[in-house]
């Protein structure tokens, strides 16, 4: 026990890896919020009418809004006039096409990060949309996609170029006046992906973002649309890393997902940002709205997670089953650590007939960190013969943490069957004793459980994903004896 | 929008600890009207606040009256029939007319040596010891307390001594009788170390009148004892019901608990359980069944507070008509409880369209060596299983109500006591299509 506990405490104890904080000259609208920064926000980024008008609906609509107690989270509150609202690396201004013309301090940032675009470039099969701050530096494999039909680009450059299919989705899902963060996202979004993919187009490779928050103070304000239009597919990767940093950032990101008739997405994301020291001093707040809908029949989206960074995590990756026939999936592992508190989970909406879905979640908490499941089925009346099967399973390693499950079951429909089921334990001492009796040292037999305990999810990811993953909880949870 | 009293109500109301049984005593009349300025401050809660999401409570003091009546009229026929049928079973027997103890109905003849039984009213009436705690703000578990704290009239108060075992069960009957009253029942249960006893509370209104029922029970287990607390709710079809059943339990204890919720328009009992003492068992059992516009919603509450202790739940709905069920289960392990073992179980079944299920188990936990699990389900009849019923010659309505039968006994199976089990079988007979024809083959 006492040696294990060491080990725990050496394991968790470990500084942030990615913690180093790249000097970029950064072009940075003044601290706070207002009708003209939105303004600014817009006329910078030379938007549309539409989309003016859109972001001022948003931000009228904000202020009368106040910000929600009700998530399992504390932290100080939060000045929103003591942000950057905007902030894009200079770079930008020269407008690179090339990975040649991009800032070499920023590919360094990449390669120290494990990114290569380079690289990738020649991996085939991941295209790269890299996030630097706000402002996308980077697309790669665009002709290649572009062959086919598909369009995948910074947000900013699809409100210049697609602005028909812009005004056509954007806040279909999750709509300005949705929640308070997704309504400070509409007003000040600053870039983000856009994604469509033809009707009957199958996408060739995994498409990737990896966000980055950079610049000090700013929030990041992500705005992500996918459109898979009629028997579509596609596999979408996020990933997340963030520098060191002593100030509590805020980010508030909006997802939307949108699948017609027989389309499928896939969303993964892999979430590294920095989760403060082991004092609980700094890191990022992540406040995010990620929603999709199955607008078509037959449409299937499904949302897959690894939570092992920020400060604070409030994010629940939902879906809305409109179609008839349409499936739901949500799969998460959420790691709690120091400080750290995560309150995830996701809602299943149930309007189409004969609609599924499947909530995974796996919760592990350690140090101080509280973690908590909250999940939402619903099923309409609408619904006849939904179907839904939940299991959320939490771990806890040390006795400071704190597990925590508010699943919301809500049935108006009698035709429906929905499971749910829920598990708090602490890895056994049978196991651990199992795998030492067998030669296994402690910290490899806690790594192996833990691994194991995730399996279900991690099995969701694609391979590129699962492997980093891994060895993401590796980091943390190794020699986590009891 | 907030629910606030009309001003006149709110004076009308404040005067009514002052008509109530201890008014004499300066502490009850302080600690009621402080009761009351509480409730008045919030009011009746709305479908904002999280406890309260899935009940609307806004019908309650609509069409009844909201201070206690004093007069108590003669219970209907019916009622006096069942307390009659109950005091020549070997049983004590406590009736209730509106919230006031009717000792004409009652039999408490022949209590053990250490038992000591009595009415609340009377107690308070003559000034005997209560201790003050029991109007303690801190056992408000809803605003609902509150007021029964304000204008609680009678109620059974028990005091078990050391290891006393009281072997025949004490019988609670409330009557509801009249309309548009207001009832407020208190029992309070003190069991001394190594005592046991049952106690059933059955809550009956037998016309369809608007009452509205606020109960609170509050039950202390000291080391080693064990009480058996079994609730049946048959308020009337336009009754509604707010309860409180709190249980704090030293070491070793057993507290076991079961709610039969069978009546009532709008209902809401709050069970909790403060596991205080190592080693303790706490279960807590349930059963809802439903039908037409019945409104019935259940949140319990387990705080696990010491080490080593074992809670189990099982709760189990049947929703028919336009009914809506509510459970929340909430288990809490707090730093420390370190080896709790906690297991909580809720089925609901549907059996029409417009019925509706909100189930939520819910589970906090602050300690590392625990073992809690939970489950819930929504669903229907097993088509299968219908469909064998049906290939021998057994009619859809009788397969369906042997089918639900089967569903509630795992709940009433886990009654102790055998007559209670085969009484409470009975009423759920009673309600299930063709259920004689199943009472027979028992």
């Amino acid at each position: 026990m006492t040696t294990a506990t060491k080990q725990l405490d050496e394991l968790i104890s470990r500084e942030y890896q990615h913690g180093f904080y790249t000097q970029l000259e950064t072009d940075t609208i003044p601290r706070g919020l207002s009708e003209d920064t939105v303004r600014l926000i817009s006329t910078k980024k030379n938007e549309p009418e539409f989309m003016l008008e859109w972001r001022l609906k948003a931000y009228w609509h904000w202020l009368t809004m106040t910000e929600p107690k009700w998530a399992n989270v504390h932290y100080p509150p939060i000045d929103y006039q003591n942000t950057f609202y905007y902030s894009a690396p200079k770079s930008e201004k020269e407008g690179p096409r090339s990975l040649s013309e991009i800032d070499p301090e920023l590919l360094r940032t990449y390669e120290k990060l494990g990114i290569p675009l380079k690289e990738q470039q020649k991996l085939a099969g991941v295209a790269v949309d890299a996030v630097f701050d706000s402002v996308s530096v980077a697309t790669t494999f665009k002709t290649k996609l572009a062959e086919l039909g598909i369009i995948f680009c910074p947000f900013s450059e699809a409100v210049q170029k697609h602005p028909d299919l812009v005004q056509q989705y954007l806040g279909t899902v999750v709509p300005y006046t949705d929640n308070f963060f997704a309504s400070l996202n509409s007003a000040v979004f600053s870039d983000g992906s856009f994604c469509y993919i033809p009707p009957s187009v199958r996408c060739p490779m995994e498409l990737s973002t990896y966000f980055r928050i950079n610049a000090k103070n700013t929030g990041q304000f992500e705005r992500t649309l996918i459109i898979a239009d009629e028997n579509a597919y596609v596999s979408y990767l996020e990933g997340c890393t963030a520098p060191m940093r002593d100030e509590n950032q805020l980010h508030a990101a909006v997802v939307e997902l949108i699948a017609l008739k027989g389309a499928r997405i896939k969303y993964a994301t892999v979430q590294n940002w920095y989760p403060g020291d082991k004092n609980g001093k700094g890191g990022i707040y992540n406040f995010v709205t990620k929603r999709g809908e199955c607008r078509g029949d037959n449409s299937h989206i499904s949302w897959t997670q690894v939570e092992t960074g920020s400060a604070i995590t409030w994010k629940y990756p939902s879906v809305i089953l409109r179609g008839d026939n349409s499936v739901g999936e949500f799969y998460s592992v959420a790691l709690t650590n120091h400080y750290q508190q995560a309150d995830t989970g996701t809602k299943m909406i149930h309007i189409g007939r004969n609609t599924k879905s499947t909530v995974l979640s796996k919760g592990i908490s350690a140090g101080h960190g509280q973690n908590s499941y909250r999940g939402l089925i619903k099923v309409l009346p609408s619904a006849e013969n939904a179907r839904n099967y939940t299991q959320c399973d939490s771990l806890l390693l040390g006795d400071q943490c704190g597990a925590h499950t508010f699943p919301y079951i809500e049935v108006k429909n009698h035709s429906a069957k929905v499971e749910h089921e829920a598990s708090t334990s602490r890895i056994g001492e049978d196991q651990l004793f199992y795998c030492t009796q067998r030669g296994i040292a402690p910290e490899d037999a806690v790594s192996m459980i833990v691994n194991g305990f995730c399996k279900a999810v991690f099995q969701e990811l694609p391979m590129e994903f699962a492997v980093e993953a891994q060895k993401l909880l590796g980091v943390s949870l190794e020699g986590s004896t009891g | 929008m907030e629910v606030q009293l009309q001003s006149w109500q709110n004076m009308k109301l404040a005067q009514v600890p002052h008509m109530l049984a201890g008014h004499a005593m300066p502490w009850v009349l302080a600690a009621r009207r402080s009761a009351f300025e509480r409730f008045a401050a919030h009011c009746f809660p709305t479908r904002r606040e999280e406890e309260w999401k899935y009940t609307d409570v806004s019908i309650i003091g609509r069409r009844s009256s909201l201070a206690p009546d004093h007069i108590p009229p003669d219970p209907s026929s019916e009622a006096k029939l069942l307390a009659w049928t109950l005091a020549s079973e070997s049983l004590y027997l406590m009736v209730f007319v509106n919230g006031h103890y009717a000792p004409g109905l009652s039999m408490t003849d022949d209590l053990p040596a250490g038992v000591r039984m009595a009415s609340l009213a009377n107690i308070l009436e003559n000034g005997a010891d209560l201790p003050e705690s029991y109007f303690d703000p801190q056992h408000e578990h809803t605003i609902f307390a509150a007021l029964n704290n304000a204008f609680a009239t009678d109620g059974m108060v028990l005091d078990l001594s050391p290891g006393t075992v009281l072997k025949a069960p004490i019988y609670l009957l409330y009557i509801a009788s009249g309309h548009g009253v207001a009832i407020y029942p208190r029992n309070i249960v003190v069991a001394g170390e190594d005592a046991q006893a049952t106690v059933i509370e059955h809550y009956m209104g037998t016309l369809d009148a608007h009452n509205f029922t606020n109960a609170v029970t509050q039950i202390s287990l000291s080391a080693h004892a064990e009480i058996e607390h079994c609730k049946l709710l048959q308020e009337g079809p336009a009754a509604t019901h707010v309860a409180g059943i709190h249980a704090e339990q030293a070491s070793d204890s057993h507290f076991i608990s079961h709610s039969f919720a069978l009546g009532g328009r709008l209902a809401r009992n709050d069970i909790t359980a403060q596991l205080l003492g190592k080693s303790c068992h706490c279960t807590m059992n349930g059963l809802y069944l439903l039908n037409e516009r019945q409104h019935l919603d259940h949140h319990t509450r387990i705080d696990h507070l010491a080490p080593e202790c074992i809670s189990r739940e099982y709760y189990r709905g049947i929703l028919d008509g336009e009914s809506h069920g509510v459970f929340n289960g909430k288990v809490v392990v707090h730093p420390g409880a370190n080896k709790t073992d906690a297991h909580q179980a809720n089925h609901n079944l549907l059996l029409s369209r417009q019925a509706e299920v909100d189930t939520k188990p819910q589970l906090e936990i602050f300690a590392d060596d625990v073992k809690c699990t939970h489950g819930a389900t929504v669903g229907q009849l097993d088509d299968d299983s219908l469909f064998y019923l049906r290939s021998r010659g057994i009619d859809a309505e009788l397969a369906r109500s042997v089918l639900i039968y089967g569903f509630t006994n795992d709940i009433i199976g886990r009654v102790n006591m055998p007559e209670l089990r085969t009484r409470i079988e009975h009423l759920v007979l009673e309600r299930l299509p063709q259920g004689d024809q199943i009472k027979e083959l028992l």
